[in-house]
């Protein structure tokens, strides 16, 4: 079942287009990766899917009902703002107690309620997040480049997460991501983006196409290859080596 | 000849009214760091006076008036390449300036500016405190309604929006809900000095609050106490009502945060 569907949509900040004809669409149980260097327009792809940002052409269709819930890149909370973990998971809607607790547990912090948002860490204020987005039991979740600041290990847990999370509550998951690596493992689908959709597919078939090496070079490729512990094409042995060297 | 005199009573209801509705508005504008927009909405006042005056409507009319226009300047300005702080400040005190030149254009009406600029609180009427109340329940019946909604929307617009919530919709209710906090409150502190009664109770209650709701409580009281002991103050120290109630109010902020210094490195 189609979810949302954008058609030959452009968008623009204050005259010049950030996006142009655009086209996109996610399925249900579909996890969908968005990449593309700084300023290519991905989170202007996520604002416009949620509503954030008017088309300047084109036309957006979303499901009647559609639940979604948004994890934001970055959320920074004025020092002024005193707010508990627990309070933080009662915006906008107030739940239960052991909803909220159950909410914490499912994302691996069970009993940080208490703790004010301010003394979390970098990994779990992130699944606080996760955890707030997924209390509305959405159909749709829409990560915005939700592990920056995490460590690598950090965010291949987190992203192992979010295989759980899609797996148990069957809901669509769509990600901005700049680690190419992790992120391409457990996608579906991955859109490339440069103001416009460069090339899309399957993560195996985008990592070959033209336009994403004209993107990213050839040196992701060595990165890609090693998280599906495959080699399937041939590449430049020393450079990838040479890249990879400080990982182990 | 006693301490609750009527003028005295009729000051401090007056004052506790506009405390009540300014400090849980002011956490907003702390959390949301809206200050400069506060002054801005808050000297637009002086210049609603002016105009009032001159096409003789109501005092309140004009300043509540001119406060939705400055609001309403500053969100159709805000986002077109200037700083937020800078375009705020340029507009608080042009408003300032404006007013103050356009009431000296008023020949033939004896205007007492002091009153407009810092507030003449002992000589409100019982008319004047039942305005101030309507007010200020106006603003905490908007304020319940829309909380958990001007909360997340604080917090980050694209989460407002994940959640159907418009921030948009959001900031207009608190442009709205600082308009009517500043005609109301002009007769109390006068424009030059809401802005104080917007921020000291809710900056003085974050040392005690660790939840929103608890520091918009906190602030109430804050503002509240700063009313009476400024007003206690002024008094019996024969000084002006409106200052001093902000003093009073400073006070408590300074001794608040030596609490919160002295706990921070006791731990």
């Amino acid at each position: 079942m189609r979810l949302v569907s954008l058609r030959n949509a452009t968008i623009r900040h204050s005259g010049t287009p950030a996006l142009e004809s655009v086209n996109f669409y996610i399925d249900k149980g579909e996890i969908v990766t968005i990449l593309g260097p700084n300023g290519s327009g991905k989170s202007t792809l996520l604002r416009t899917l949620i509503g954030a940002l008017p088309l300047s052409s084109g036309s957006l269709e979303k499901v009647p009902g559609l639940r979604i819930g948004y994890v934001p890149q970055k959320l920074h909370i004025d020092p002024t703002l005193p707010l508990t973990v627990r309070r933080f998971l009662s915006l906008p809607k107030r739940i239960k107690d052991d909803v909220a607790e159950a909410a914490l547990a499912d994302v691996g912090i069970p009993g940080l309620g208490h703790r004010p948002m301010a003394g979390l860490s970098g990994g779990q204020f992130q699944r606080v997040l996760l955890a707030r987005a997924l209390l509305t039991k959405p159909d749709l979740l829409i990560l915005d480049e939700a592990t920056q600041g995490l460590d690598q290990a950090g965010s291949a847990a987190f992203y192992q997460k979010i295989e759980d999370v899609r797996a148990r509550f069957g809901c669509a998951v769509l990600m901005v991501s700049h680690e190419l690596h992790v992120v391409m493992a457990a996608s579906d689908r991955v859109v490339c983006l440069n103001g416009h959709v460069c090339c899309e597919g399957a993560p195996a078939q985008v990592a070959t196409a033209p336009e994403y090496k004209a993107l990213f070079g050839s040196g992701t490729h060595g990165t890609l290859a090693l998280y599906r512990h495959e080699h399937d094409h041939s590449h430049e042995c020393d450079h990838t080596t040479e890249e990879h060297g400080h990982h182990h | 000849m006693s301490f609750f005199d009527d003028f005295i009573v009729l000051a401090s209801l007056a004052g506790i009214g506009v405390a009540l509705a300014a400090a849980p508005l002011g956490c907003f504008v702390v959390w949301r760091r809206m200050a400069y927009f506060g002054d801005a909405t808050a000297h637009a006042a002086i210049l609603g006076v002016a105009l009032a005056l001159t096409f003789q409507t109501s005092i309140l009319g004009g300043v509540l008036a001119m406060a939705l226009l400055m609001a309403g300047t500053i969100s159709v300005l805000s986002g077109r390449g200037y700083a937020m702080d800078t375009l705020l400040g340029v507009l608080a005190h042009s408003a300032l300036a404006l007013g103050l030149v356009a009431v000296s254009f008023l020949k033939g009406v004896r205007v007492d500016l002091m009153a407009y600029l810092f507030g003449d609180i002992l000589a409100v009427s019982l008319s004047d405190v039942i305005i101030v109340w309507a007010g200020a329940f106006l603003i905490l019946v908007l304020l319940w309604w829309r909380w958990s909604f001007l909360l997340t929307a604080t917090l980050n617009p694209e989460l407002a929006r994940a959640s159907g919530i418009s921030p948009q919709r959001e900031q207009m209710i608190m442009t709205l809900a600082l308009a009517i906090v500043v005609a109301v409150a002009i007769k109390v502190v006068g424009v030059l000095l809401i802005t104080a009664m917007l921020l000291i109770p809710a900056a003085t209650a974050r040392t005690f609050s660790n939840s929103p709701e608890r520091m918009a409580a906190m602030a109430s009281l804050v503002g509240s106490m700063s009313v009476l002991g400024g007003l206690y103050a002024s008094f019996t120290l024969d000084t002006p009502a409106g200052p001093s109630i902000v003093a009073a109010g400073t006070a408590m902020f300074i001794c608040a945060s030596m609490i919160a210094m002295l706990t921070r490195t006791g731990r």
